[in-house]
């Protein structure tokens, strides 16, 4: 079963991006679940896993972006991996087109990152220092086919440094990664992305590495490769507000379960889960007096042994006896806004939103100018 | 914040005048820092805030004396008042003169300074991991400070102070003897604030105490540190790139850019208006989470080479608003707006020797920060 989004059309017109004819994810993932097992040293130890990721559901669509906001240890970046089929699946389904991705044969590999690319968090260590910007941009033109001389290879890698803004691009074209800055390399990363020609970038932490006044410029340039060239965008970060202001939907994440998604600023403002009210009493927000009061009870569980039913139960202030017993199903709460709380029922169809207390109103992470 | 609870509050606690540090490199000397000059007050929390290479936490390292070779600082005083109540009981190797004269750190004997450093003036660096010991628990590294320092404590009483301090930064006692492998990132962070504790100093030193951290957690430890100020009653120079945190958390914030102080004001008159640009666009580089969403433009370009800093006003290279006078004077902290400003700033549209306009408003920075970004190499998506 695929991700209820046809909630989409009762959405407000979104300002920044048309809202996609059809409503056809490029990419689904489907009930997605990841366990690492844990090496024992022992000989015999019963063996152990880590619960990375659990019954993660998500749809890609061209020319918008979905942010997956959670701290580290949220299983945000190993959803990402999976999405880019460099972890393989534990359980669950990916779906390119409408078609189930098979297969772990290298052609198959090559023909999904054809249209799936990655760009990674730390431009520091994801460029090859041996080797210069030529080389990075050339190799994947070379590998996908796109270039097939020396002639047409060069005219592409420029036009590719021209797209992410570095000019003059003829210059770029002969550096080294240690000639760049920080926001020079990831532009470089990005272009090396994009030399596929794909349909679907997953960027996992963009922008987290670099100078806070270089950062927006990466971002903006990621906002216009998704508006111009309809790319569908996978934006991973721990910053609430960058999520806010790049994606047009959000998910949070909490130690690999799924709690809350919708549009970027229904979540952000009107936060249903516990947990996405804490995050964003968190964040820093220079309007609210620095003593206003805040409580996390607790920290990030061991994944070994994850909480029973929902895991951020040990540290909600509303947790309730059946939060311990089993993880709450998805309750539907209008607008395309949905959550996984018992507060706001049993989560089993669409409309079951009958929310009785709000706890937005309890712990004053709302009500903010 | 007020600081009216603090005995003393008001008077400089620690001046800091014309400092300049170089880092001498076979390919040229980098200017990391350049004549700053900075008070902190008794009781005050006062923020550092720039980018990487800004030199601020150069300037926390040097107020501590804690720079080795290449660093040198070439000039400068960083002026210590001790507490009137520290003098009466002076040290008994009276490494802190018992006069009211302030001392200068920076000519301090190796002796002095080591009775100076963590007693007066402690330091909480960024990477709580590479702070600690991996091989000693916790109890061992906090009970060493105080060994060092009052070597008239037994054992019994070290260790009772050790779990004095674990439970103001929010440990359980039980944890002491933990190793810090066995510890979280935040749990690592407090344990270090402990550290810093240990001898009751006047001044925290922290640099980016809590960037390695996620939000949450970050909260937490703030939260933790305002408390502790409160019933402690020292002052911070807290450093970070993060300048949303200080406008929350400091009483005055100092703006750095390429080893020099821009812009100086109290978080209040930084969030109603920043006077420099270069504030303007660091204030704008931070996307939100209430309020209206709006394009942001960041800063066009990246920070200068410190070997090669542009002459005049170092950001000009950088600045929408830069006129011919920036790119040759070089622009002093003065009053931004008249004698009776407190807002200090280091910008030529303020100085009417040189502006030819009215002062700029932030209506004027959004506009040229705007079209510059439409031309420059920056990005064009208009939203």
């Amino acid at each position: 079963m695929s991700p209820d989004y046809t909630a989409r059309t009762t959405m407000p017109e979104d300002h920044r991006a048309p809202t996609p004819a059809g409503f056809t994810p490029v990419l689904e993932a489907v009930n997605l679940r990841k366990y690492f097992s844990v090496r024992q040293l022992r000989p015999g130890a019963p063996r152990q896993v880590v619960h990375a990721v659990e019954d993660m559901s998500l749809a890609l669509y061209p020319g918008r972006a979905l942010a997956l906001v959670g701290e580290s240890g949220s299983g945000k970046t190993t959803v990402a991996r999976m999405l880019a089929r460099l972890y393989d699946l534990t359980a669950g389904s990916i779906r390119f087109r409408g078609q189930p991705v098979k297969g772990s044969s290298r052609s198959s590999l090559l023909a999904y990152r054809r249209h799936v690319q990655l760009i990674f968090q730390d431009p520091f260590s994801s460029l090859n220092p041996v080797h210069g910007v030529r080389y990075h941009l050339s190799r994947p033109l070379r590998i996908h086919g796109h270039a097939h001389s020396r002639a047409q290879e060069t005219e592409q890698v420029l036009a590719l440094l021209n797209r992410v803004n570095l000019s003059p691009a003829d210059q770029f074209i002969g550096k080294f990664p240690h000639q760049l800055s920080g926001g020079q390399r990831q532009r470089v990363a990005i272009a090396r992305a994009l030399a596929v020609q794909p349909e679907i970038l997953l960027a996992d932490e963009p922008v987290s590495m670099l100078d806070v006044s270089i950062r927006l410029d990466v971002l903006n340039l990621l906002l216009r490769l998704k508006d111009q060239e309809r790319l569908a965008v996978l934006f991973i970060t721990h910053d609430i507000a960058s999520a806010r202001y790049f994606a047009e939907e959000t998910l949070v994440m909490y130690a690999g379960q799924t709690v809350e998604g919708g549009p970027s600023d229904e979540v952000i403002q009107r936060p249903k889960h516990p947990y996405t009210q804490l995050l964003i009493s968190a964040a820093p927000n220079p309007n609210r007096p620095i003593d206003a009061p805040f409580q996390a009870r607790g920290e990030i569980p061991s994944l070994i042994k994850p909480p029973t039913g929902c895991r951020f139960h040990p540290r909600c202030p509303h947790a309730m006896p059946v939060c311990r017993e089993r993880f709450p199903g998805r309750t539907e709460l209008g607008g395309g806004h949905w959550t996984h709380c018992f507060l706001y029922g049993e989560g089993t169809s669409a409309g079951a939103a009958t929310a009785t207390a709000s706890p937005a109103t309890t712990n004053g992470s709302t009500a903010e100018p | 914040m007020s600081n009216g609870a603090f005995p003393g509050a008001g008077r400089p606690l620690l001046e800091i005048k014309h400092v300049s540090v170089d880092y001498r490199a076979e390919n040229g000397t980098v200017h990391a820092l350049t004549d700053v000059s900075l008070t902190l007050e008794r009781g005050q929390i006062l923020g550092l805030a720039g980018e990487s290479g800004s030199g601020k936490s150069t300037l926390g390292y040097a107020i501590t004396r804690l720079l080795k070779p290449p660093a040198e600082i070439v000039d400068g005083e960083v002026l210590y008042h001790s507490r009137a109540s520290r003098q009466a009981g002076a040290a008994p190797n009276g490494a802190v003169p018992p006069s009211s004269q302030p001392v200068d750190i920076l000519t301090l004997a190796p002796g002095q300074l080591r009775a100076l450093r963590w007693k007066e003036l402690a330091i909480v660096f960024q990477s709580a991991m590479n702070a600690l010991n991996p091989v000693l628990d916790i109890g061992a590294q906090i009970t060493d400070v105080v060994r060092a320092h009052q070597p008239n404590l037994n054992r019994r009483a070290r260790t009772a102070r050790a779990i004095e301090l674990l439970r103001q930064v929010g440990i359980a006692p039980d944890r002491l003897h933990s190793y810090p492998h066995e510890l979280s990132g935040g749990m690592r962070q407090r344990a270090i604030i402990a550290i810093a504790l240990a001898l009751g100093p006047e001044v925290i030193i922290m640099d980016e105490p809590t960037t390695a951290l996620d939000v949450v957690v970050q909260r937490e430890i703030l939260m933790e540190l305002i408390g502790l100020r409160r019933d402690l009653a020292f002052s911070v120079i807290f450093i970070t790139h993060d300048l949303s945190l200080l406008l929350e958390l400091a009483d005055k914030v100092a703006i750095m850019y390429a080893g020099r102080v821009v812009e100086l004001a109290t978080r209040e008159e930084l969030k109603e208006h920043p006077r420099h640009p270069y504030s303007y666009g660091m204030l704008n580089s931070f996307p939100t989470i209430y309020g209206e969403r709006r394009h942001m433009t960041g800063i066009p370009g990246s920070p200068p080479d410190l070997r090669n800093i542009p002459s005049g006003c170092s950001f000009h290279p950088r600045c929408p608003l830069a006129f011919a006078a920036c790119q040759t004077v070089l622009p002093l902290l003065r009053q931004a707006t008249g004698p009776a400003d407190g807002q200090q700033v280091a910008c030529h549209l303020y100085d009417p020797r040189y502006a030819t306009s009215a002062l700029p408003t932030a209506d004027d920075f959004a506009a040229r920060y705007e079209a510059a970004y439409a031309l420059g190499p920056g990005e064009g998506s208009a939203r």
